[in-house]
């Protein structure tokens, strides 16, 4: 009908995505990182709790909830003609594994937010990019007014091996969020080179 | 060191207790940070009003799209023919959408439709040849390295 064979518009060449994963606790900026950096107002979409998740979640939690959803939120930068990087915020909900899975995989890397206040809340979060391998970095964002941690105290804190870099960021600030993912890409280069 | 009687001392990340401190500033005044990751159990339209509509109505009750491997990040992108295909109120949305690559998650944004829903809809676009799938492939060292240099010249 176009004149080609059928699995001819499945290509490498022509457009390309690029997905970063943006991690860490609950409230802790993940959204705002996007929108600092994001072309587009951040966008939300739903996961619906279908079939597929039924093994994962605890089954109790699902009885009557056929409508359970979960929302996920990202955005958007057309780097050139070829390249779209996209921002996927994850969802703090441990629970929704399924969905991580969808996240996570094939993405060139992870940051992982953390609060300094809170810094437990990222704990799980560092267990499953390190148990999926993902390239990642920490980056402390430093609310107003909150002390300023030394990033080494941090590392202890977390317990990440000496070859994760930790930088600080904030998150409303565009420069600082570029440095954030720049040192992000570093970093895949670096494990990709190693 | 100065006596701040209005702020605890932030304790030592080392030795947070259990129990979250209060935060002390409100994270929406500062740029509208809201993670919208709290699990709703029912979605809002789902509360005896009566307008809850099915998610997979759109797709006639298939939650399997005809096409596996469909990512979050998948490229779409409308073929020309497809514009002026007969086709189904939510496929030509995503038609009229894709007139640039768009990915799987922005379509489903854009229709405001749960991601397993625009991944059946796109794969049946997909299987009557209305648009084509740019699939993400593994990047090789240089395009990374690109990557790099265009972030940082945002």
């Amino acid at each position: 009908m176009f004149g080609r064979s059928e699995r001819a518009d499945v290509t490498s060449v022509g457009p390309s995505a690029v997905k970063i994963v943006i991690s860490g606790g609950f409230g802790v900026g993940k959204t705002t990182f996007i929108g600092a950096i994001s072309e587009i107002e951040p966008l939300v979409t739903e996961a619906a709790m279908t079939e597929r998740s039924v093994g994962v979640d605890d089954a109790s939690l699902l009885a009557h909830k056929t409508t359970t959803t979960v929302a996920l939120d990202f955005g958007r930068i057309t780097l050139d003609r070829s390249l779209i990087l996209y921002l996927f915020g994850t969802p703090g909900q441990e629970r929704f594994d399924f969905l991580w899975d969808d996240l996570a995989t094939g993405a060139l890397g992870a940051v992982i937010i953390a609060d300094t206040r809170r810094i437990e809340d990222c704990y799980p979060v560092l267990d499953y990019f390190e148990d999926k391998e993902t390239p990642f970095i920490v980056a402390v964002n430093d609310f107003d007014g909150a002390d300023l941690f030394d990033l080494d105290e941090v590392r202890e804190a977390l317990g990440v091996n000496d070859s994760i870099p930790i930088v600080h960021s904030d998150a409303r600030d565009r420069e600082s969020v570029k440095e954030v993912l720049v040192a992000l890409i570093e970093q895949v280069l670096l494990q990709r080179v190693a | 060191m100065r006596g701040d009687e209005d702020e605890p001392r932030l304790p030592d990340p080392r030795m947070i207790p259990v129990a979250h401190p209060q935060p002390w500033f409100e994270p929406q005044s500062w740029g509208g940070d809201s993670d919208h990751s709290v699990a709703t159990g029912q979605s809002a339209t789902d509360e005896g009003d009566g307008a809850f509509v099915r998610p997979f109505i759109v797709t006639r009750g298939r939650t399997r799209p005809l096409h596996d491997g469909l990512r979050i990040e998948t490229l779409v992108e409308a073929r020309p023919a497809a514009l002026s295909a007969p086709l189904h109120f939510e496929q030509r949305q995503i038609v009229e959408l894709a007139q640039r690559p768009v990915s799987v998650a922005e379509v489903a944004a854009k229709l405001g439709v749960p991601l397993g829903v625009a991944r059946v809809l796109i794969a049946d676009l997909y299987t009557g040849k209305y648009i084509s799938l740019h699939e993400p492939t593994e990047l090789p060292v240089h395009v990374i390295e690109r990557i790099r240099d265009l972030v940082r010249a945002l």
